[in-house]
Formats: structure tokens, sequence, C-alpha cells
């Protein structure tokens, strides 16, 4: 294993946050690949106010993919649709406390499971 | 918290006879082994006898064909490039596997650049080179074969004698990576036709930073390393005393108990094996079912990445290895099950558990009590597992 996980990041790994489904999720995110070794799986539920009221992920990954999993569904919690959007893979990393630099994939694969989350959710109140 | 050591292909804990005949050599004798004075002979005295001991481990013919080296990846190095070096080849065609180490598949990839022509077989589906596929790709201008005898990640044993035997009536030198092999399978190199062969003590309970390369009568070895005359002039550099005294040691020892040691952890493997295949479902055995290393255990566990389960292992002190893409800092899972035809969704999530001397039924006991829990953990976080279950 090169370079060693942070405190933070083991401590999300042994216990995720909001490890899960939302059977009636506003939006849902899927990104990565088998191959390459994550997949990542985000739900997000949306109130009329469009802030994000819950977030729930599954993860098929490593330690890092993990723990960038459970910190994007912390993070996103209570912030507006506009706001997570900001939410960068460095955002995520930094609030780790920072991931070994082979890892910064991971926090990548996290920022682009929230954006697929929320763009799945325009796209569906667009059509409706 | 019980710690359960299961990776003993990566090292060994060095066994204390061997640090016992070590402690001499690190303040006592201190001697320079090339010197002529009473110092430097008993220092002398102590390499050759570790030698022979070492030349007996393998089964050479003479301890002249032992070269004392830094460790394995050195002994891969000096037998694929001094060899070469000593044809004066600068290009031909030389033949390796896709399951190599990459203490040889790198220095065949580094040849390739610098103009050889590099075929590199493939193997059964049990991670074995076929002894017919060798036969295919040998040319009349073919000069040298590198092919490992037991496979680290899987403990595929591949057929030597006969991949030897082909590579030499083509006329090649033949070498074998046998670090995995050495100690844990009979053999006398002699016996095989073998011209290059390299070790390394770490595997066999010995120090780190010790190996051997075996060079049979008459092949011919230029030196990688440049300096004075040490190791009969194939290897410059004052010699580690205490470090080979402890290989000499580790190799005795492990030479005089591989019969029973083999079938203890023959039995012991088995136990873990038909444990988590009762515990867990949805698991992949990587490799044949009997035919390989009897330390060596490699499972994947389906729709699971491997460092989560050896970050979650390592938590309830047990340590294993994982051929999963990202522990190697690559996004490419293993390579050498990649080259068995395992799917990589599968590679990503296999686990080597490697079983060595101190390994106890307790162990692996407390292993399968662990495992399944954090298997089930783990999947119920995947996005894989809604498929298969």
């Amino acid at each position: 294993m090169e370079g060693q996980y942070s405190e933070k990041v083991m401590e999300h790994f042994r216990n995720p946050r909001n490890v899960g489904e939302i059977p009636d999720a506003s939006g849902v995110g899927n990104v990565g690949n088998p191959v390459c070794g994550d997949i990542m799986r985000l739900y997000i539920k949306v109130d009329e106010k469009e802030v994000i009221t819950d977030a729930k992920f599954k993860t098929f990954g490593c330690g890092a993919a993990i723990a960038t999993s459970s910190m994007v569904t912390e993070l996103v919690k209570g912030k507006t649709v506009r706001e997570a959007l900001k939410i960068s893979n460095h955002a995520v990393a930094d609030a780790l406390g920072g991931l070994p630099k082979i890892k910064m994939h991971c926090s990548m694969l996290a920022e682009e499971a929230l954006k697929s989350a929320i763009n799945d959710y325009l796209a569906k109140k667009k059509k409706s | 918290m019980k710690k359960v050591y299961l990776d003993n292909n990566a090292t060994t804990r060095m066994r204390e006879e061997v640090l016992e005949a070590m402690m001499p050599y690190m303040t006592n004798v201190y001697g320079n082994a090339s010197s002529v004075h009473a110092f430097g002979r008993e220092a002398r005295l102590a390499v050759d006898g570790a030698r022979q001991k070492v030349a007996d481990f393998l089964g050479a013919s003479s301890k002249e064909e032992v070269v004392f080296t830094s460790g394995g990846t050195e002994s891969d190095n000096l037998a694929i490039k001094g060899a070469l070096r000593a044809l004066k080849a600068k290009s031909g065609h030389i033949i390796t596997s896709d399951v190599e180490h990459h203490a040889v598949l790198n220095v065949f990839k580094f040849l390739e650049r610098e103009g050889f022509e590099v075929t590199y077989l493939g193997v059964d589906k049990d991670g074995a080179v076929r002894p017919d596929d060798l036969k295919t790709v040998m040319r009349k201008e073919t000069i040298f074969v590198s092919l490992m005898w037991a496979n680290n990640e899987t403990g595929a044993i591949s057929r030597i004698s006969e991949l030897s035997k082909i590579a030499k009536s083509g006329g090649a030198i033949f070498h074998t990576d046998a670090v995995q092999a050495a100690g844990k399978l009979p053999f006398a190199v002699r016996d095989f036709g073998i011209d290059l062969l390299s070790i390394s003590a770490h595997k066999i309970n010995g120090p780190k930073g010790v190996g051997a390369l075996y060079i049979r009568k008459g092949t011919k070895i230029a030196p990688q390393m440049l300096g004075g005359h040490h190791e009969m002039g194939k290897r410059a550099g004052t010699e580690n005393v205490a470090g080979i005294v402890g290989f000499g040691r580790a190799a005795e020892l492990a030479g005089s108990e591989l019969a029973a040691e083999s079938k203890k952890l023959v039995d012991l493997r088995d136990h873990l094996y038909d444990g988590i295949s009762s515990r867990i479902d949805h698991t992949r055995l990587n490799g044949h079912s009997s035919d390989r290393l009897p330390n060596t255990l490699n499972i994947s566990f389906k729709y699971l990445e491997g460092e989560s389960i050896v970050l979650n292992l390592d938590m309830e002190g047990v340590a294993v290895s994982t051929g999963s893409a990202c522990t190697s800092g690559t996004l490419e899972p293993s390579h050498v099950l990649t080259a068995m035809g395992v799917e990589p969704v599968d590679a990503q999530g296999s686990i080597r558990f490697s079983l060595g001397r101190d390994t106890t039924k307790e162990d692996i006991d407390y292993v399968l009590d662990v495992l399944p829990p954090i298997i089930k953990r783990l999947r119920d976080m995947s996005p894989l597992y809604e498929k298969g279950k």
C-alpha cells in the first residue's frame, strides 16, 4: 500500500455514514467501473426548496472509495442543489484530512457521483 | 488483540536459531572476508560454510555454483542481464511469461526497449506455463528463457524440469525464479539441467537483504556490480557476512524440515479453504485445487474490492494481501490473475493467504471467525452484490 490513510479516512472507513439506498430518491448517480476497482452509487433526496435532505450510498471499492463516499453524503446534507454542485473532489479529500496521492482518483469519483445524482434529479424535474 | 500473520509469501519471520547463528558475526567476528589475516579468515570460513549449506539446500553440485547477492531481485537481474551480457548479445529472441514477478518482468521490458525481441508466454487457467507453449515459441535464435518455478500470488507450480529441457535442447540458457519454490517444494537443482536459479533468504525464515544466484558450472555470467573480486568475480562488494551466515542456517533448517512442514501447511491451508467455502458464498479459488504451493491460498470474494477486505482484516489483527488494483498503485488488477483468465472484477476481490511455519490451527480458526462478518458487511455496502443475491 503506497501512503498511509489519515485517521479521519480510517474512521469513515470503519464507520461509514449513510450506507444504503433511498427507494424514492430524487436523483441517483452511478459512476465508475469494476475493471478500475471502483463503483459508486449515490442517492439524494431533495425537498421543494431544492435542499438535499438525505443522501445514501453504495460503493464497491477500496478504503478511500468507501471513506470518500461516506464523506460526500455528509457534506451534501442540508445544502441546496446549487451549493452541492460546488463541492469539489478536493473539498471531499480535505474534509477527510487528505488522501494518499494514488487515491485521489477516489475523491474524483465522489465528486462525479454527486454531479451525476444532481443531474439525474434535474433531468427528472425537467420532465415532470 | 490476537495477531495472525498470513502474508508469508511477502516475507517471513526470522527464526531465533538464525539470529543466534548470526549474532557473533555482527560484533566479534567482524573481519572482511577478503582479508588474509585471522580476522578475515574467520569471516571467510563462515561465508564458505554458508555457501555449502545453501548449495546443499538447492542440491547444487558444488558450493562454487552459489553466488550471494542482496536478494531475489538482484539475483534475477544478475541472471538475466549478466547472462546476456556475457554472450555480448545486444539483440535476439528471449522468452519469459506473463505471470513473472516484477523483478523478472521489468528486466524483460527493459531489454525489449533495448532491442531484444521478447515473447511473453501465457498460462493455463491454473496459472502454470504449458510446456507445449514453450516448444511452439522456441526458435533457433532464442538465446534465453526465464520462467518462474512457483508463483507468489497463486502458488501455481510450473513443470520446470520439462520447461528447462525444452529451453536447453533449443540451445537457450534457462533461468528460473525459485524465490517462492525454495523451501516449499523438494528439488535438487542439479537434476533439472537448470542454468540459473534465484532464491531469497527472507522467504525461508532468514534475514532480509540476502539472496543467492545458483550458476551451474560452465554458465557464463558478466557481473552487474563492478568492483573487487568478491563472489568469484561475479558480484563485487564486501560480503554481508552476518546475513550470509543467517541465510545458510535458514537454508539448513528449511531443507531438513521441508517434508514435515509441507504436510502441516497443506492441512492448515485446506482447513482454511474448507472453512471459507462452507461459511461464505460467491467465492472463487484462483489456482489449481491441489497442485500448488503447500502454503498458498488465493481466493476471490465476488462483488468486493480486495483492499477493503485487507484493511478490515488488519483491524482484526490479521495480515493478508490482495491483487486488487487499488493496492498496486495502478488501475489494473493483478497481472497474474488476469493472465489466468480471471475476470478483472473478480481479480479486484482477490485475497492471498500465505501461511508459514508459525501458523497454527488456532490462527486459522480465528480468521474463520472474523472473516464472514467482514465479507457480509462489505457486500451489504456493494452495489454489485444485489445481482448475486
